[in-house]
């Protein structure tokens, strides 16, 4: 569903039901700090940070299109059924009434913290480097690059600019004088 | 217990060959970065498949990595989008053959 919709913000809805399913098969993976960490970074800042890009790109006359068919039911009907079968499964679990437990070994967040903090500590350094690195490419290759010039190369330029002209009106003068 | 995991796994499958067929056929950048994530998310749901399956930790803490590694990817990458955007007003990956300015 997610790469057949023309629209971004459709695909997007799609991705966030998806990320919301895949947090589920976590929890029944037996793994509940993996499936609220896959909950809040993905369905939560992925999704926000996608939809901030496509809301600052503004595309266009697609959006004077789209802005017709941002009314109507069929944009959030699917993604909003697909929800709905989700919170289906739930109630039905809920109410069903057998009380049959899951053979689930659950991996409790305490064995992770330890085994993270213990044997993977320089991994955990290493990735605080990488998001590190990632805050700082994204802030210097996101702003906007404006032609700021040292002042010297702004007065080279601007004495380059007045002779290049001085030449352009010089030459027709010349040609004008040939012809006459 | 290895049934369910067996499942996992094929589901897993099953997205990081949706996310790859996204990557290949689309043609607009924000769509290919969100096929990049859903690839990451299929290989994240591996390896926490397989952690559960022996019963280790080292799938959840491999799955962090890979969330981070994703959210920094990301935000690198959408920056990219961005300035691509503001440079070439487009976001059609044929149209952006050339790598100078």
């Amino acid at each position: 569903m997610v790469i057949t919709r023309y629209h971004p913000v459709h695909a997007l809805l799609y991705l966030a039901v998806s990320f919301l399913s895949v947090g589920m098969i976590f929890l029944s993976l037996g793994a509940p700090f993996v499936a609220a960490l896959e909950i809040i970074v993905y369905a939560g800042a992925i999704i926000v940070l996608f939809i901030f890009v496509v809301m600052m790109l503004n595309l266009g006359n697609e959006t004077a299109q789209q802005e017709k068919e941002w009314l109507k039911p069929k944009v959030w009907l699917v993604p909003s059924a697909l929800v709905l079968v989700l919170l289906a499964e739930m109630l039905l679990l809920l109410f069903s009434g057998n009380q049959q437990v899951m053979q689930v070994s659950q991996v409790d967040p305490r064995k992770v913290a330890l085994s993270l903090y213990g044997e993977y500590i320089i991994a955990v350094e290493l990735i605080g480097f990488l998001l590190m690195a990632g805050i700082v490419g994204a802030a210097h290759i996101g702003k906007h690059r404006k032609p700021s010039l040292h002042r010297f190369l702004q007065n080279g330029d601007a004495e380059k600019e007045r002779a290049s002209a001085l030449q352009q009106e010089t030459i027709p003068n010349e040609q004008t004088v040939l012809h006459d | 217990m290895t049934d369910s995991v067996n499942m996992v796994l094929m589901v897993a499958t099953v997205l990081f060959a949706l996310g790859l067929v996204g990557v290949l056929t689309r043609k607009n950048v924000v769509f290919m970065l969100i096929s990049v994530e859903i690839m990451l998310n299929a290989a994240g749901m591996a390896f926490v498949a397989a952690g559960s399956k022996w019963q280790q930790p080292d799938g959840q803490v491999m799955f962090l990595f890979i969330l981070a590694m994703a959210a920094a990817e990301v935000s690198v990458g959408l920056a990219l989008v961005l300035q691509i955007y503001h440079q070439h007003k487009t976001m059609d990956v044929e149209d952006l053959k050339e790598l100078k300015d």
